[in-house]
């Protein structure tokens, strides 16, 4: 589904800054892979440079999604192919409807794909069907894009445009960050609402407990731009125990 | 080196003496005739303006006096309609600055009272005399404003309308361009007897050169909705003037949308002279290229417990000019008050400048008082989320604007006439990414 072979970022402004050094990643269909790495890592850089954020630069490697090479391509462009990343931080946009840009979202994508956009009646029942299962309130469908949402409810909010937009490949940056344990709870049951044979998972976190919700197939610790360890589920236990010192020492 | 005062004045004069020679006033009955002479004498001890004044300090009038209105072409849209065109309204139409009583609706399906100001003029009397010209002249201090006096007295037509109750239909101002190049003026008023309601649409284009004047008086109780749509002539000069007293528990709420044009200066002066009335003055533009777009407004609080705001956005992109010249004055006894004031511009370039002047003056010790104004881009983090979930940049920019100008728009009460201002801004912005 995703994958990247050794692949190097820096920043854009200060080519002394480089943050991705030779990342290699293979996520497949139907797969749950989990990245975690202490702060610094580079794993937030690894979610915003294959969402193509402005701001990096990408000097050697490659991504590709299904076989198309994603580095080149617009972000809106990327999203259409169906790669989605769920924020760390939602943004807040004042001004435009929950709803509003959730319908140009999902017909933009059907419009570039060739396909007909959704009636506004099919479209109304399919957002509050989901949005019913994450629990969100169909006063904060008519609310401001994230404006004025609590920690839990913008994450929620990320979930639900996972599921109104059905994406091929998911990218989860520290979704679990600001969330109480019932908050994690409901955006887990979410995540794995979602996961079906033909769809992959990136789940980018700090901490394991989100794992205990969201069960990876494969772990990978990242370390300074790289993944330094693969391993089973058992790894994020590891780190849950002994922290990082001690398998960054290993590997080192 | 400056120069001295009495040269400039001097100076000032007689251009204006030079500007006025030879300019014959409309033949009309007494009421009318006394009207447009003081006015005359106004625009003399007036002068016109110039960049010199403070309030011409970011707006170059010398188009305005100049002695030929410049030539502006019309901008033709085929595949959309005319602003409005959905309301159910009684029609109105003025071509070259000349009413057409063949191509209006009949104006008696309104449900208030609509003399034409061609027609009025001609009577000895008629009861727009206590106030044609007469807010004009009550405006013109401390601000001057002499292009609204020159209106005053060389307008020959307009509308005066008078609703005694709710009017049944919308009264729309249309305005067209016929053969004439140049110049044309209307000067019209209104008055909303108490607890009466009417609603006023204008939109098109009136000339190459535009001037208009609005009285407006609101009664107590009285309400006066008021939208605006300046398009279509991208190479217009336009000035216009909207004077309105309100009166105990009234309502105003003007709303312009301002679409290019070489330079619009629209001015608002509004009294709030009875208690617990309100005052919305709101405007959203969008100017891409020659643009220059002017709000100068003032609303005066002299009874307490009003409320007046006033909000003004602006897009401006392509080296456009935005200029928003904001006033709120509370008068001693207008305790209570409640005085909102935003400006804001979206500037797509360098090139574009937003130019502002928020003012408060505030005599009264117990108001609320809030003004704020800002320039700014589109959000770079905004434009990536939505570009990330499959919005293409062109419309998330242009969902980005919308919600920029949204709570201009929302300044307008009726839901259909909203949707109609959205709906033009979105093909404007439509326009500028095909």
């Amino acid at each position: 589904m995703l994958e990247i072979n050794n692949l190097h970022a820096q920043l854009e402004e200060d080519a002394d800054v480089k943050i991705l050094k030779g990342l290699d990643l293979k996520v497949e269909a139907g797969k749950v892979h989990a990245i975690m790495g202490p702060n610094g890592s580079g794993k937030s850089t690894l979610a915003y440079v294959l969402s193509g954020r402005d701001g990096y630069e990408v000097t050697e490697g490659s991504a590709t999604l299904e076989g198309n090479d994603i580095l080149d391509m617009e972000p809106e462009v990327r999203a259409t192919h169906g790669l989605f990343l769920a924020f760390q931080y939602p943004v807040e946009i004042p001004g435009v409807g929950n709803m509003t840009f959730l319908r140009e979202a999902v017909n933009a994508q059907r419009k570039a794909r060739g396909d007909d956009e959704i009636s506004s009646a099919d479209f109304l029942k399919l957002v509050r069907e989901k949005a019913k299962s994450l629990k969100i309130e169909p006063e904060m469908l008519k609310r401001a894009v994230n404006t004025g949402f609590s920690g839990g409810e913008k994450k929620r909010n990320e979930i639900l445009h996972m599921a109104m937009l059905e994406p091929k490949m998911c990218i989860l940056d520290e979704t679990d960050s600001g969330l109480d344990v019932d908050a994690m709870k409901l955006v887990a049951e979410g995540v794995n609402a979602l996961r079906t044979p033909d769809r992959g998972f990136l789940v980018i976190t700090h901490y394991q407990r989100l794992l205990n919700h969201i069960k990876p197939d494969v772990v990978h610790i990242m370390s300074d731009g790289r993944i330094i360890k693969t391993g089973g589920p058992e790894l994020a236990l590891e780190v849950e125990e002994n922290g990082y010192a001690d398998l960054l020492g290993e590997v080192a | 080196m400056a120069i001295p005062k009495a040269k400039l004045r001097a100076s000032k004069q007689e251009a204006t003496n030079e500007w006025l020679a030879g300019r014959a006033m409309p033949a009309g009955g007494a009421w009318a005739t006394a009207a447009r002479k003081e006015a005359v004498e106004r625009v003399r001890a007036l002068t016109l303006p110039t960049k010199r004044d403070e309030y011409w300090k970011y707006t170059d009038p010398t188009s305005l006096t100049a002695a030929e209105a410049p030539e502006a072409s019309l901008f033709e849209i085929t595949d959309e309609g005319a602003v409005f065109e959905q309301i159910d309204r009684v029609r109105l139409v003025f071509v070259d600055g000349v009413f057409d009583a063949a191509a209006s609706d009949d104006p008696s399906l309104a449900g208030v009272e609509i003399t034409r100001l061609a027609e009025a003029a001609g009577n000895d009397i008629h009861w727009a005399k206590d106030y044609y010209g007469v807010l004009e002249a009550a405006g013109q201090s401390p601000v001057e404003r002499p292009l609204a006096a020159f209106n005053t007295a060389f307008a020959d037509d307009g509308v005066l309308i008078r609703a005694t109750g709710k009017a049944e239909k919308p009264v729309s101002l249309i305005y067209e361009r016929g053969e004439k190049a140049g110049d044309a003026m209307l000067h019209h008023v209104i008055r909303v007897e108490p607890g009466a309601e009417l609603t006023v649409l204008e939109n098109g284009p009136a000339a190459a050169r535009f001037s208009q004047v609005m009285e407006v008086d609101v009664a107590d109780g009285g309400r006066l909705h008021h939208v605006r749509a300046q398009g279509r002539d991208h190479e217009r000069r336009a000035v216009t003037h909207l004077f309105a007293r309100l009166g105990e528990e009234s309502t105003l709420k003007s709303f312009t949308l301002v679409a290019n044009g070489r330079l619009t200066r629209n001015e608002a002066v509004v009294w709030l002279q009875g208690e617990n009335g309100a005052a919305h003055i709101s405007g959203a533009s969008m100017g891409d290229g020659e643009f220059l777009g002017d709000d100068t407004v003032f609303v005066t609080h002299s009874a307490p417990h009003c409320e007046s705001r006033q909000v003004f956005k602006k897009v401006l992109r392509g080296g456009a000019v935005g200029v928003f010249q904001g006033k709120i004055l509370v008068e001693q006894p207008a305790q209570k008050t409640d005085g909102y004031q935003i400006s804001q511009s979206l500037l797509f370039d360098e090139r574009s400048q937003f130019l502002a002047k928020p003012e408060l003056e505030i005599y009264a010790d117990d108001v609320q008082c809030s003004h704020g104004s800002t320039s700014g881009e589109i959000d770079p983090d905004h434009l990536f989320y939505m570009r990330a979930r499959g919005i293409p940049q062109a419309e998330a920019e242009s969902l980005l604007v919308l919600a920029f100008i949204a709570e201009a728009i929302e300044e307008i009460e009726d839901e259909t006439l909203a949707e109609d201002i959205r709906a033009r801004l979105s093909r404007w912005l439509e326009r500028r990414r095909a």
